[in-house]
């Protein structure tokens, strides 16, 4: 009996105190960092002014006016869209192809697909860099694009066969029967029963996209720059410019964070994909 | 349906409507530093008065070595003026990847201090222009000294360093004796292990080119630094660099810092005084030298602008525009790079380090000697001493932190460069 009585008060109260608790350990470097975005650099690095100080948008006047941030911006949003749209384009016929009609291979085929995940970047970092000049491709929006959808091909694939794998063979069965093609097949049965799963992929493939630094930063000079790289030229070696890299940053993530809080039910659907089976 | 059509069509005109340079506009790669940060804006008096308008690339100082290099080495033209350092402006003049830098007369070439001049030339011609140099000195407090009694001269004695270290440490109180950079990197730890090797009449090669980290004079150095930052620095040193002690010393945690002299314009904190930096009893003192300065990548089709425009941005004309800046002022000048700046009274009055800091520049000196056959204080301006440094670094922090003793680390560091000069050809 005290062990029940034990065990709900901890649901009533412990849960709720825990979730909390992890939630504000996970909330507050971003809380942190909106808070130093309205410091200037000299206040953010003084204690005295750690929570109480005047609040001052220079920082965010001085990145628009300075630092050209809708550019970046813009850039982003060209490159994360483009890629992401890239990314499904191949991702759910070729998810289809393995989840439907599978060969002795397909297992390979999708480890394979994995296992590029495991090789560093920095291993090809200058192959790609001079490939990329050498054809011309640098700094455009088409090299970024490629590289940002080559990148998520294989998490997008391997999240759209587990969703496309919980759809009823016989689904697709009875339209091939019905004389539907392929992608008619994919175009009116697949993707409006598999809308949910296409959609959370499509949101991390986005995240993934917008956050990614590693490339973007090597690749592009001016006209492909992403937000990343605007972040990435506001650390100073020598100089401590907090209050100025905090707004960068602020402004940078916002845009993201925005859309997951929105489609946060979408994301954890897609982030704990095949965890309850 | 319509959505995608739009999307396609809007992704079409995006990747088409890169903006391809013209001869109006220049790229400029750029250290993100406040000197670099402040041109943004005194620039724009630049485009409107010539038309030109100016593309910042502002990098990570790791990220922009990478981007020049692989840009300047392999002709890709991505910039018209970068931002270089020291190490490099030597090696790629001679290896053909920058222009020759050539003013006109107003520019008044001799009035740059001779040090940076000679850091940033190959056989006389300059390859870079110095935006702002830099050397080391010792800021120390003076409230903190004088209440343990101790004093520190110009050029003091590394035992009086010691032991004025010693009796400021106060670590109850949240005072470190000494703080020094430890966090490994060719230019973190090593550019302030190196002066003080060098002041131990240390070398990293001999004549032949060979490392030296094996002799006794590296020995002694190491095993020194190790001492004074282990017993009378802050916790956790072998993760500190520039930015991390100057929070430090801006909380009032630092007796002393001994490290570039742009840190001087940094600081918060009363009661700072400044030294010339520590010797050991031989004519090398423990001072660096250092300049960021702007070149033209070899074949550059704007070449000519760009010359024009790295003349205006290292005059004289600049520095009294940044001086009258209502933005900025004269404790915002760039410093280290002509000696007409430390003749300007305003800067005088704003700038409490000045004379210390010419003092510290005029007194490096990077030429090969007969104790270093190699041009640089801090580094050797090879191209290999990145890796070589890098490799040292390493080890330097692993003794620092305890993790092997120093004669191991240095063992491990002359093993690690005796086999990056032998593969790199200096000797068989």
């Amino acid at each position: 009996m005290a062990i029940v009585a034990q065990s709900s008060k901890f649901s009533t109260y412990g849960r709720p105190v825990l979730a909390w608790g992890v939630g504000l350990l996970f909330f507050f470097p971003i809380f942190w960092m909106v808070l130093t975005s309205f410091k200037t650099d000299a206040d953010a690095v003084k204690p005295e002014h750690l929570i109480f100080f005047t609040p001052t948008f220079d920082n965010y006047l001085n990145m628009t006016d300075n630092y050209d941030y809708w550019r970046f911006a813009t850039n982003s949003v060209i490159s994360a869209v483009s890629a992401t749209a890239f990314t499904l384009f191949v991702s759910v016929p070729a998810a289809y192809a393995m989840a439907f009609n599978p060969s002795r291979s397909t297992k390979d085929v999708l480890m394979w697909m994995l296992s590029t995940k495991m090789l560093p970047a920095a291993a090809v970092l200058y192959p790609m860099i001079f490939l990329a000049k050498s054809i011309g491709l640098y700094d455009t929006h088409i090299l970024i694009i490629t590289v940002l959808s080559l990148i998520n091909l294989p998490i997008a694939i391997w999240m759209l066969f587990t969703y496309f794998k919980e759809i009823p063979k016989d689904i697709i069965e009875a339209g091939k029967m019905d004389g539907v093609n392929t992608w008619g097949e994919i175009k009116e049965i697949l993707v409006p029963l598999a809308w949910g799963g296409i959609a959370s992929t499509a949101l991390l493939v986005f995240i993934f996209c917008w956050n990614e630094a590693y490339w973007t930063v090597r690749l592009t000079t001016i006209d492909a720059a992403t937000l990343s790289k605007l972040i990435e030229g506001n650390r100073a070696p020598e100089g401590l410019f907090f209050g100025r890299l905090s707004a960068v940053s602020t402004a940078a993530v916002g845009p993201i964070v925005v859309l997951g809080w929105f489609c946060q039910k979408q994301l954890v659907q897609g982030l704990t994909f095949g965890a309850v089976k | 349906m319509s959505f995608t059509k739009a999307l396609c069509a809007a992704s079409a005109i995006a990747l088409m409507s890169g903006a391809a340079a013209t001869a109006e506009s220049l790229t400029i790669a750029i250290v993100n530093n406040g000197h670099m940060i402040n041109m943004q804006t005194v620039a724009k008096a630049y485009t409107e008065e010539t038309g030109v308008e100016l593309n910042w690339v502002s990098l990570e100082e790791g990220v922009l070595r990478e981007q020049v290099t692989s840009d300047t080495a392999t002709g890709g033209g991505q910039y018209d003026i970068i931002n270089i350092g020291m190490q490099e402006a030597p090696i790629w003049g001679a290896a053909g990847w920058i222009e020759p830098l050539n003013f006109s007369a107003d520019y008044d070439v001799d009035d740059i201090l001779p040090a940076m001049r000679n850091g940033l030339s190959h056989e006389g011609t300059l390859y870079a222009a110095p935006f702002y140099g830099e050397s080391s000195m010792v800021m120390y407090r003076k409230d903190l000294a004088d209440a343990a009694g101790v004093t520190i001269a110009d050029n003091d004695s590394w035992d009086n360093v010691k032991a004025a270290a010693a009796a400021i440490h106060d670590p109850e109180n949240g005072v470190y004796g000494a703080c020094l950079r430890g966090k490994p990197g060719w230019g973190d730890n090593m550019a302030f292990i190196t002066t003080v090797v060098n002041s131990f009449g240390g070398a990293w090669f001999d004549a032949d080119m060979k490392p030296a980290l094996d002799s006794a004079e590296w020995n002694a150095a190491i095993n020194f630094y190790v001492d004074l930052l282990g017993n009378y620095g802050p916790p956790g040193s072998e993760g500190n660099s520039f930015n991390e002690i100057l929070a430090l010393y801006n909380e009032g945690k630092c007796g002393m810092w001994i490290d570039a002299t742009i840190a001087a314009s940094f600081l918060d904190v009363d009661g700072v005084a400044y030294a010339q930096s520590p010797n050991a009893g031989n004519p090398v003192g423990a001072n660096w030298l250092w300049a960021w300065a702007m070149a033209i990548p070899a074949g550059s089709p704007n070449a000519e602008a760009a010359g024009a425009f790295i003349e205006w941005a290292t005059s004289k004309d600049y520095v009294q525009a940044v001086g009258n800046h209502p933005d900025f002022g004269w404790d915002s000048v760039p410093t280290g790079q002509r000696a007409s700046t430390y003749a300007i009274p305003e800067f005088q009055a704003a700038a409490g380090f000045a004379a210390a800091e010419l003092a510290a520049i005029d007194s490096a000196a990077p030429g090969a000697t007969d104790m270093k056959p190699y041009v640089g204080v801090q580094f050797a301006a090879i191209p290999e001493f990145p890796e070589v440094g890098s490799a040292v670094a390493q080890e330097m922090a692993a003794a620092l932190s305890g993790a092997k003793s120093v004669e191991d680390a240095l063992a491990a560091s002359q093993a690690a460069a005796d086999a990056i000069m032998r593969e790199a050809g200096y000797y068989e």
